[in-house]
């Protein structure tokens, strides 16, 4: 039977399971990744690199095929110094997402490839376009993307309001993607986060060892595993 | 090459000694026969002008048309060869949706007369064609605000705040460097672009002529649109009367 094939990644395919996101504040933008590579359960990269440059103010988050994502923001960068050199302008986000989505669309059937591309142009400022697996394209405030965004939708939707500042943005990017990299086993390692405004790309880094903390429980019988000073068995408390 | 000249003006693909391509100034001559075309890159917008000679009584008022709309927000006005002026606005319209297509926004009118810049200069490189007998003036509202541009048969593209190309140019540009063209309005534009056209309009030798303009800017909302029948009566009356003191 002739039928479009699923199964996007080959076999022993380099995958960015990933948790990526990116924030539009008053200024500019806050994007944010894991650096975890995997092949299936080994992990290939602990500090990959996903956001990756397109353009002076314009990046993007790859996630999906790492071979694929690293294709097309290729052509994207090109298309990119093209327009510039065509215009003799700066490109706007907005084309930029463009590239990316016609890419994406016409070639579905052989891509795996989620791409958020955030940046910073003089005609809208800040700007942040969504282009999930199929080869759509939408236009958001934030947007998170990967594996591991699925177990933190809630707490952005919960979390984000409009008219954030820098700081605050900076503070939800870091806060969502360690909650995702907590519960996502194909995500994790450290964060890094860039800073886009009009002024420049400022890059950020959070090591593994001191990612924000939440509630990470606690032993129920502390004592009844070690078996010292036996105690009776204490409820568990509900918060 | 006896009884037919040097032979250096066969093609547009051969140099005389002295660095020149005679195809390319037959060409400039045959713009310098049409009638005028004008320009004006004001404050809020553009605006061309045409004084486009009537050659027969029998046509029908209005036809003819050497100003066109290349896209909702960009227009060109041709000196020349009306057919070659056809041509180039089919392919500039082709360029225009192509850019769309390619980055999702309206090109910019720099980056569209660039590129029909390319094209008239891809004919004056081959034997098997001739140079473009027109030169066009391209004008429009983008994000970079109003902005006009001149392509020449040459394949040669420049800026300008005011243009004019065909017969009358060079009055037309004395009568254009008098303007303070970057203080200006749109409407005060048609009036000053009809009263030049009226002008270097020659009528000693010349027939009747068809005044005919557009403006793109924010009069119009952006878009290429023919100026407004009563605003290019009120001009043409102007211009008429005008006429009068000038000289």
């Amino acid at each position: 039977m002739d039928r479009i094939d699923m199964d996007r990644l080959k076999s022993g395919e380099v995958n960015l399971g990933t948790s990526i996101m990116a924030v539009q504040f008053d200024h500019g933008v806050v994007i944010g990744a894991d650096s975890r590579t995997t092949t299936g359960s080994y992990i290939a990269n602990r500090v990959t690199d996903k956001l990756t440059h397109v353009h002076d103010r314009i990046y993007c988050c790859r996630s999906g095929s790492a071979a694929d994502t690293q294709a097309i923001a290729d052509i994207v960068h090109y298309s990119l110094q093209l327009y510039t050199q065509e215009f003799g302008a700066a490109p706007p986000v907005s084309s930029a997402a463009a590239i990316f989505q016609k890419l994406c669309y016409e070639n579905k059937d052989a891509l795996s490839a989620g791409i958020i591309v955030a940046g910073w142009d003089k005609e809208v400022g800040p700007s942040v376009y969504n282009i999930p697996v199929g080869g759509g394209s939408f236009r958001q405030p934030w947007a998170i993307g990967g594996s591991g965004s699925t177990y933190v939708y809630g707490y952005c939707d919960a979390t984000y309001q409009e008219g954030w500042g820098r700081g605050e943005a900076v503070q939800f990017v870091k806060n969502t993607l360690a909650l995702a990299m907590g519960r996502d086993g194909s995500s994790g390692g450290v964060i890094r986060m860039c800073v886009i405004t009009e002024d420049g790309v400022e890059r950020l880094f959070v090591p593994g060892d001191q990612l924000p903390k939440f509630w990470e429980g606690h032993e129920v019988l502390p004592a009844a595993v070690t078996g010292a000073n036996v105690i009776d068995p204490v409820p568990m408390a509900v918060e | 090459m006896t009884s037919i000249g040097t032979g250096y003006d066969l093609s547009a693909s051969t140099y005389s000694p002295d660095g020149r391509i005679f195809q390319v100034e037959y060409a400039t001559k045959a713009v310098e026969n049409s009638g005028t075309a004008i320009g004006l890159r004001v404050k809020d917008g553009i605006v061309l002008g045409v004084e486009k000679l009537i050659h027969s009584k029998l046509l029908v008022p209005g036809a003819n048309r050497r100003i066109q709309t290349v896209d909702r927000h960009i227009g060109m006005a041709t000196a020349g060869l009306l057919a070659d002026g056809r041509n180039v606005a089919n392919r500039a319209r082709d360029e225009s949706s192509q850019i769309r297509g390619l980055w999702r926004e309206p090109p910019t009118v720099k980056e569209l007369a660039d590129r029909l810049a390319l094209y008239a200069q891809a004919y004056t490189l081959y034997s098997s064609v001739r140079p473009f007998g027109i030169s066009t003036i391209f004008g429009g509202v983008d994000k970079t605000g109003p902005s006009l541009f001149v392509v020449e048969p040459s394949g040669v593209c420049l800026g300008y705040h005011g243009a004019a190309v065909g017969k009358g140019r060079q009055l037309a540009k004395t009568e254009l460097e008098k303007l303070k063209l970057s203080e200006l309005s749109m409407r005060e534009a048609v009036i000053e672009a009809a009263r030049i056209i009226y002008i270097v309009h020659d009528d000693n030798k010349e027939k009747e002529f068809e005044l005919e303009m557009s403006w793109a800017g924010d009069e119009t909302g952006g878009l290429h649109v023919p100026v407004p029948a009563d605003l290019l009566a009120e001009a043409e009356q102007k211009a008429r009367e005008a006429l009068e003191t000038f000289e």
